[in-house]
């Protein structure tokens, strides 16, 4: 089943590269300047030396950004870059995905360019399943204009524009993601790069929208956001690793159907190893996957981490150019003449 | 009984009733078969933004008006000669642009007591003497309609719908129209309900025998073809001829076309229309908001796509930022704004040009964008195979500014073959350009254009890095240099005042060279102007006219033309935002001539005001 769904379909129409390529070969010659200490850093590092594995052509990359302080992303990487407008990478990524299936195609946003601004072009690049990866660089707060809250933030956050607490209850990027019937959802961290890793090969390879909210830490204005899941003497514990066909489990805790219909985190040692819910990150119907999104409310008790779903339906481009061969082998194809004199015309002289 | 025939050199009918009734087809269908027969026309739908309002009311009202001649005309005429009134509001709505001595011919049987209420007539305008000026023809098209399919297994309120095919009948009659292409548009649209294609069929030929044997027309007019150059010729709408402009553009440039689009009236049927090529490669994307369907286009033009949104004015101020980014970015892109009435949703049914001021500065920054507009329906296609060789040769988003009274106003078109037009072929960045050999520099410069290279996505060893943020020269890289700037916000300008050189002079047509009053226009207003300065001349009267089709950079010659004048004339259809440009540009005191009221002007308004400015001289 795992073959069948991750067959490498996301990759098939991009050329591959005759020569190995390295780290160094995706690096710009620009300095890179985000914060000393940022996570940024850390998964800058972790794509760069992560996708020569692709093996595809360096020319056939874009990444597409918009604004905040992930989106100087892809002035760093050594392929085509597009640093565009706040909010409208989707949407912008989407006209160029829909256009050249050859073309491999990240976006990368944050919570206040992807939730806030832009929420509308990401659930509609989601539902239309176009061939991109979406990275969603996770802070909870607004870094780039210096410390306002975000869509992610939690209520009662305190910053410049709500001293007084914010009231908005935040966005769950990968629920609202699952509500939008994603194809391919994942969260990951920035602090565990194999992890990161992992889980970029398989939104890479994934044929569709994928999308990966990533925690990420920023250290100037919202310094230990997901200090939980770092520090060693509770993270194993809080952590739920999604592992497709695997037993949803932590260190001390692990997932099982509730009386209720839903699902509950228990002690590991209270439950017996067959009632432990085990991971499918292909069933057809995401409400399961939703399910597993909402176990991190409150306030990170425990949250899993991981592919949440990743199914197999086509994707935008692919659905466009089927069209148009359809056109095409229906009734030939397009001739101007013939189309400019069409219906009724007549002659004079 | 032989009816006379007489002869008329030109007729403009109007036809109306209630949006349900079927008007804009009636139209249509009478426009084809005008078209057929060899006459210049020209037309103006005019409907109710309002799908269906309630039947029988005044907001209900749809009408066509046609305007067909013996020579070129050049607007859909000022009023009508005929009115066809498909009911009590259809009258009441219409009769005021109807000149008296005019003809009515009105449908009896809709002219009940209660429809006569919903329009606040308190008598039948057809019994009393209130129609004493016109001439008044009342047939009782829904019973004659009904009675002729008699023989058919229909409802009698399917039979009814049918009473727009009996007056286009009639009409047809009227008028000595071709029938062959109206029966066989009929047998192909209902070719899945034979049926019903059968009964408006026989509708069709009732009203003809019916105006053949009645003796409520006594008399038949001929109007005969007009001499046009030879060639192949079609009916085309503003919209479509758009369209098909793009549609040229994209296989004279060898780009793939791609349209971001969100349904906007009165641009909606580019995006319909384009829909239907999908086998000249065209993709067509409806996006969820106007911004995604730009930035979608944009997103596409970098990939290498000929990249296309299409609009009306709202749309366009959403769309803003985007236009903004493509600025900066140096990437081809064509926005297409079908004008309409404003601010806010204003009247979108309705014309204006009230966006000009709008798509020359309605961006943040210094932020150049060339500006084109067509002047009559047909020339949407060569407006828009302009626009479209201006975007790609300098890497420019590029204004086309239709209006709605172009988008869906028609006049027969003669067709151009594919290989007169002009080869609008680019050439992509295929190596690197920096001195070094091995450098890739996206920002130098064509010397001539001041074109940037365009490299595509998969072109090896040009990969690169473009955004919103100031760019290095050259380099493209960010950029805060405080001298960069200023050299970056005039380079960008340069090019585009550059294109000037590119485009033709403004002519002037100034028959004799001695007239000492220019009238000026840009866009839609050509026809009525044109139509007034006919007039004009008719009648003795020295004037020359001069139309802008592009409205940034201005061509070479403009300040020049105006200043040969004692007197420039502007009619625009907004508050002067033309003559703002030009006053700021050239100091020249253009008289401004401004009405807005979502209708194009008339000529024979257009005459009056050119004869009050000649006599002031």
């Amino acid at each position: 089943m795992s073959d069948l769904i991750t067959n490498g379909r996301g990759l098939s129409l991009v050329p591959k590269s005759d020569v190995a390529l390295g780290m160094k070969d995706f690096k710009s010659d620009q300095e890179v300047r985000w914060c000393p200490g940022c996570g940024d850093y850390a998964i800058l590092a972790a794509v760069q030396s992560f996708v020569p594995e692709l093996g595809l052509k360096r020319e056939n990359m874009v990444f597409v950004s918009g604004i905040g302080c992930s989106s100087r992303f892809p002035y760093y990487m050594n392929t085509y870059g597009f640093h565009s407008i706040h909010g409208r990478a989707p949407a912008i990524a989407t006209g160029l995905a829909a256009s050249r299936p050859d073309l491999s195609v990240w976006v990368i946003t944050g919570d206040g360019d992807s939730l806030s601004i832009g929420g509308n072009h990401l659930i509609h690049a989601l539902r239309r399943n176009v061939n991109l990866n979406i990275l969603l660089f996770n802070n909870r707060i607004y870094g780039l204009t210096k410390g306002q809250y975000s869509p992610t933030s939690e209520v009662g956050k305190v910053t410049k524009s709500t001293p007084m607490g914010s009231l908005d209850k935040p966005f769950n990027p990968v629920s609202l993601a699952l509500g939008a019937e994603a194809s391919f959802v994942a969260r990951t961290i920035d602090s565990d790069r194999k992890h990161l890793q992992s889980v970029l090969r398989q939104a890479a390879e994934h044929r569709g929208t994928s999308l990966v909210e990533i925690y990420q830490n920023c250290n100037i204005f919202n310094d230990g956001a997901f200090e939980q899941l770092k520090d060693p003497a509770q993270r194993d514990e809080i952590t739920l690793r999604l592992e497709h066909g695997q037993p949803i489990v932590s260190a001390t805790k692990a997932v099982r159907r509730s009386a209720d219909g839903g699902i509950e985190v228990v002690a590991r040692s209270e439950v017996r190893e067959e009632e432990i819910l085990v991971h499918d990150a292909h069933r057809a119907d995401p409400t399961l996957a939703f399910a597993l999104s909402r176990l991190d409310e409150p306030a990170f008790e425990h949250v899993p981490i991981g592919v949440f779903r990743n199914v197999d339906r086509p994707s935008y481009d692919e659905l466009m150019a089927a069209q148009l061969e359809e056109a095409t082998a229906q009734r030939g194809a397009g001739d101007l003449d013939e189309l400019l004199l069409a219906g009724d015309t007549w002659r004079i002289g | 009984m032989t009816k006379q025939v007489q002869q008329l050199d030109r007729v403009i009918i109007r036809f109306a009733g209630d949006s349900g009734d079927g008007m804009q087809l009636t139209g249509d269908r009478f426009t084809a078969g005008t078209a057929e027969f060899g006459n210049d026309l020209s037309t103006l739908p005019n409907f109710p933004a309002e799908i269906r309002a309630p039947a029988g009311t005044l907001p209900g009202v749809s009408s066509f008006q046609l305007h067909f001649a013996d020579h070129d005309i050049l607007t859909p005429g000022d009023a009508p000669n005929v009115l066809v009134a498909m009911n009590p509001a259809a009258l009441k709505a219409n009769l005021s642009d109807l000149p008296r001595g005019g003809d009515i011919i009105a449908n009896t049987d809709e002219f009940t007591k209660r429809n006569l209420q919903k329009v606040g007539y308190t008598a039948n305008p057809l019994e009393d003497d209130s129609l004493a000026e016109w001439r008044v023809h009342a047939v009782p098209l829904t019973s004659l309609t009904v009675k002729a399919l008699e023989g058919f297994d229909l409802s009698k309120k399917d039979a009814e719908r049918s009473k727009n095919m009996f007056a286009l009948g009639l009409l047809s009659w009227l008028y000595h129209r071709p029938t062959e292409a109206t029966i066989q548009f009929l047998e192909t649209k209902f070719a899945k309900k034979p049926d019903i294609a059968k009964a408006n069929i026989a509708a069709f030929q009732a009203g003809w025998n019916y105006g053949e044997t009645t003796e409520s027309f006594s008399v038949s007019y001929e109007v005969k073809p007009a001499k046009l150059a030879p060639g192949v010729y079609r009916n085309i709408s503003g919209n479509q001829a758009l369209a098909y402009g793009l549609i040229a553009a994209s296989v004279r440039s060898g780009l793939p076309l791609f349209l971001g689009s969100y349904p906007i009236t009165p641009a909606s049927d580019i995006l319909h229309e384009l829909s239907k090529h999908k086998r000249f490669g065209i993709r067509t994307f409806q996006a969820e908001d106007e911004i995604a369907g730009v930035g979608a286009a944009l997103g596409a033009a970098f990939g290498g796509a000929l990249g296309v949104t299409t609009t009306s004015g709202p749309g366009v101020a959403l769309k803003a930022e985007t236009v903004g980014l493509a600025v900066t970015t140096e990437l081809p892109l064509v926005v297409v704004d079908v004008q309409r009435a404003g601010p806010s949703t204003g009247m979108p049914t309705k014309t204006e040009q009230t966006d000009l001021l709008m798509a020359m500065y309605g961006r943040n920054g210094e932020s150049p964008v060339p500006i084109v507009a067509p002047a009559t329906p047909s020339d949407c296609f060569d407006a828009a195979v302009e626009a479209a060789r201006i975007a790609v040769k300098y890497r420019t988003p590029v204004m086309l500014l239709s209006d709605g009274y172009l988008a869906n106003g028609s006049e027969p078109w003669k067709v151009p073959s594919a290989a007169e037009l002009p080869d609008i072929s680019v050439d992509f960045a295929t190596a690197p350009n920096g001195e070094d050999g091995t450098t890739f520099l996206p920002f130098a410069r064509d010397p001539e254009t001041l074109a940037r290279p365009w490299a595509i996505p998969g072109t090896a060893g040009l990969e690169h890095r473009i955004g919103g943020i100031e760019k290095a020269d050259g380099t493209g890289n960010i950029s805060y240099d405080p001298n960069n700037h200023d050299k970056m916000v005039r380079l960008r300008q340069a090019k585009i005042d550059g294109i000037a050189a590119d485009i033709p002079e403004l002519e002037v047509d100034d028959p004799d060279g001695d007239a000492r009053v220019l009238v000026l226009g840009w866009g839609s207003t050509y026809g009525p102007i044109a139509a007034a300065v006919r007039r004009i001349r008719k009648s003795g009267g020295k004037v020359a006219q001069a139309h802008l089709r592009h409205l940034n950079p201005l061509p070479a010659n403009t300040g020049e033309v105006l200043r040969s004048y004692d007197k420039v004339l502007l009619p625009e259809i907004n508050l002067g935002q033309l003559a703002l440009l030009l006053r700021a540009r050239f100091l020249v005191d253009v008289i401004s001539y401004n009405r807005v009221r979502g209708l194009p002007f008339k000529a024979e308004e257009l005459a009056s005001v050119i004869q009050d400015v000649i006599d002031s001289e």
